[in-house]
């Protein structure tokens, strides 16, 4: 099933038949003409360019900003397919709570051995500041990335969780506008699940979250590191939508642990803040002393109990790569359920016996730091030169603990507009989930990634990724026109 | 509404005015100095162009020869000059990306648009020809008129419209008063009595840069005077840059402002203060007490009136 020889296409499968949820794009396909695409996407380019969503690339000079590139043949999944996957992402992120929820309280699964202690406490994203603290609605993770890939017909696996501040849903958004202006022929075919009511929803996530003396409407902010950040025109894109202020840290002070924003009329309270700030900035009386992005103070209004962060401090302890690996434990010891969702197979290399494997098979597997995101500082085995497998492996050698190990996924491959055509190229999937304490929802579809190059496996934008529109279509044929 | 977005919605709108301004006093020189001197052309044009967009200072501070391709090139396309019309459509970005949901998407579109624009023209290696400066200049003047119908036709009457407002109209004021002021001083030959034959095409130039030259003609009825030229560009009301039409926005945004507030500050009161000194004064009392003297201190009271309303609401 994770063999490197059977290349599953969502499209055409294994044997080139046409899977059935891609019935009418592939006939669509056959009926237009090539110059038709590149004109669509040309448009595309430019539409992209004049609302300003771009991306920033850290440590490339010529392009501070960047397109992300885009493509304009959807991705598409049954609604059969995606109601099982809903459900295991629905499971995976109440588990991830409770399992935060535990970490910084009474510590019942560190006790029971499922989980090693040395990994929980030594690592960099605990917070020793949360442990003993109790959070609002006692939630931790209200907003969930959670990145899957698909290697065959039911073959869905959890690559990575992030509980931190995903980002990526603003893209999400734009390109169902963007594919509607497109390809609305395309559209008519199909019975496409909307996507439209997931700021609305983040927003009564967000006001459900709020405090218990907040009172009946609680102000909620995005608190953003400001427009340099990568991810500022989604800050800004989420904060327009959702009829919030976009504020960084300036803007907010605290006073007697109360937290205010400054506003032409004066301060005014703050109930809710959803952050996409990291831990590290949030505080710097608390945290780094040298954030300026932070608000100082932030941390004792926090304890107090009279503000909400979203996600909670801390949370990097749980979707961390090391963790990743006891995720079904986790599942089966806080809900008492066996995991709907599977986790890539993965060798810790922390112990002895998977070091070893690892690093005696470097050439065939991909090898990442427990601590890394965005595809930096990791190795993918077959695409490396010798001279860059024996480096790695010294530095592996090392400090095996901050390592693990996956094999080389067949991940699935979706069909994309190119220069000369139409070619597979590899995906995966960032499915969004909100949690509140009235429950939660998975906004249909989520961001499908694209690795752009021929046979690349890294679908990240930061490493020049692309993405796709991505349609929950309905299975019911329509009925004829 | 934040007290920082105010700041940056204020700023932005100062920026697109001045671009659109810069571009017009280029124009206007450029007329200027195709003229012959017996019919008003001078030497002294790009000084001129200089001192009235208020950038003389670091344009000799780079130690550069004040002639046309020198002073072009300063006021409309060098990074170094922290008020050229590149920086400005720059700086008016990076401020609406900082406040990008307080604006329209028409506005966003025609700020973006304009500094994708820049970029691009900078990239094909910038002016070659002045067929290629006359495109430049227009384009600038077209982005902020549309930056400035955006914001008229799309943004909701808030704060945020009257914050832009207030910049808007405090920078043109600057700019009007700037313009006069520097005209008739510097491009004025000592000798020549005010009014003589000589300067017609000053005069008109100043109010082709102002797109008045029709106004002027509709007003007046008369041929072209130095002092109805004051009078109009000072004390008209219904002349869209006169000093009092910018004034008369500035109260009524800033009131609108402080109704909202429902409180209103020194900065209302201060310019009311400066709108009254406009409607009683005579364009006869102006030219006696030293029309010098009377722009100077308008410019001062201007440059207060942008400190109180940053004390008042950007704190």
């Amino acid at each position: 099933m994770l063999s490197k020889v059977a290349q599953f296409d969502e499209m055409g499968g294994v044997d080139g038949l046409i899977r059935l949820p891609y019935e009418k794009l592939s006939k669509w396909l056959g009926s237009v003409e090539p110059e038709f695409l590149a004109s669509r996407r040309a448009q595309a380019e430019l539409l992209f360019r004049r609302i300003g969503i771009t991306f920033a690339v850290y440590g490339s000079q010529e392009a501070t900003e960047r397109l992300i590139p885009f493509d304009i043949l959807p991705r598409i999944i049954a609604r059969a397919e995606w109601a099982q996957l809903e459900k295991g992402l629905i499971q995976r992120v109440k588990a991830l709570n409770l399992f935060l929820a535990d970490l910084y309280g009474p510590g019942e699964i560190l006790k029971a051995g499922v989980v090693p202690s040395e990994l929980v406490y030594r690592n960099p994203s605990f917070r020793p500041e949360m442990a003993g603290r109790r959070v609002p609605h006692d939630i931790f993770v209200h907003i969930a990335g959670i990145d899957i890939i698909r290697t065959d017909d039911d073959g869905f696996f959890v690559l990575e969780d992030n509980a931190r501040t995903p980002s990526g849903v603003s893209y999400m958004l734009e390109n169902r506008e963007v594919m509607m202006r497109l390809l609305p022929d395309l559209f008519a075919l199909h019975r496409v699940a909307p996507i439209e009511n997931y700021p609305d929803q983040l927003l009564a996530t967000l006001r459900s979250a709020a405090p218990r003396g907040a009172g009946a409407d609680p102000v909620s902010v995005l608190l953003t590191p400001g427009q340099y950040n990568s991810a500022f025109y989604e800050h800004s894109f989420l904060a327009d939508k959702l009829g919030i202020e976009l504020v960084e840290g300036r803007d907010l002070f605290v006073k007697d642990d109360v937290v205010f924003m400054r506003t032409t009329e004066g301060p005014r309270r703050v109930d809710v803040i959803y952050r996409r700030l990291d831990d590290d900035f949030l505080d710097p009386l608390a945290f780094r002393p040298d954030s300026a992005l932070g608000v100082a103070g932030l941390m004792g209004a926090y304890h107090a109990g009279n503000v909400t962060l979203a996600n909670a401090v801390g949370t990097g302890v749980a979707d961390d790569k090391a963790i990743y690996t006891y995720m079904p434990e986790v599942i089966r010891f806080y809900l008492g359920e066996e995991p709907l969702l599977k986790n890539v197979p993965t060798w810790r290399c922390r112990e002895k016996d998977a070091l070893a494997y690892v690093l005696a098979h470097l050439d065939e597997l991909v090898v990442k730091e427990v601590n890394g995101s965005g595809g930096y500082g990791m190795l993918v085995g077959p695409h490396a030169t010798r001279a860059q497998i024996e480096e790695f492996a010294k530095k592996l050698a090392d400090n095996p603990t901050n390592f693990i190990a996956q094999p080389t996924l067949a991940l699935s491959t979706c069909p994309v507009s190119v220069a000369n055509g139409v070619a597979p190229r590899h995906v995966d999937l960032r499915p969004f989930v909100l949690y509140g304490p009235n429950g939660a929802s998975v906004v249909p579809g989520g961001l499908t990634r694209v690795a752009m190059t021929e046979n690349s496996l890294v679908v990240n934008s930061s490493q020049g990724g692309g993405t796709k529109d991505t349609w929950i279509i309905d299975d019911a044929p329509l009925p004829r026109a | 509404m934040l007290s920082r977005t105010a700041d940056n919605l204020y700023w932005l709108a100062r920026y697109m005015e001045r671009a659109d301004f810069l571009a017009r006093i280029l124009q206007a020189s450029r007329r200027l100095a195709t003229l012959p001197r017996a019919y008003g052309g001078v030497e002294t044009e790009w000084e001129s162009a200089l001192l009235s967009s208020g950038a003389a200072p670091a344009f000799h501070a780079a130690g550069l020869a004040v002639d046309e391709a020198n002073v072009t090139q300063f006021l409309a396309f060098s990074p170094d000059n922290p008020s050229s019309i590149r920086n400005c459509i720059e700086l008016a970005r990076v401020n609406a990306r900082a406040v990008r949901t307080a604006l329209t998407v028409e506005m966003w579109e025609a700020i973006n648009g304009a500094f994708l624009e820049l970029k691009a023209f900078e990239q094909s290696r910038g002016v070659r020809s002045a067929e290629d400066l006359t495109r430049f200049l227009d384009f600038v003047k077209q982005v902020s008129a549309a930056y400035d119908g955006g914001a008229h036709r799309t943004m909701l009457r808030n704060d945020a419209y009257w914050f832009s407002r207030v910049g808007l109209y405090l920078e043109r004021a600057d700019n009007t008063a700037r313009l006069l002021d520097v005209k008739y001083h510097v491009l004025l030959p000592e000798t020549e009595a005010v009014g003589g034959s000589l300067d017609y095409f000053q005069w008109t130039a100043i109010l082709r840069a102002v797109s008045a030259h029709t106004a002027y003609h509709w007003v007046y009825r008369d041929s072209l005077k130095p002092w109805l030229v004051a009078d109009l560009l000072i004390l008209r009301p219904e002349m869209p840059r006169s000093l009092i039409a910018c004034y008369e926005s500035v109260v009524q945004n800033l009131d609108r402002l402080g109704k909202s507030h429902g409180k209103h500050g020194s900065a209302q009161r201060h310019a009311r203060t400066v709108l009254g000194q406009l409607e009683h004064a005579t364009i006869e009392n102006v030219f006696h007490n030293g029309l010098h003297d009377f722009i100077e201190g308008f410019i001062a009271d201007n440059q207060r009136l942008g400190s109180l309303v940053s004390e008042q609401y950007l704190f």
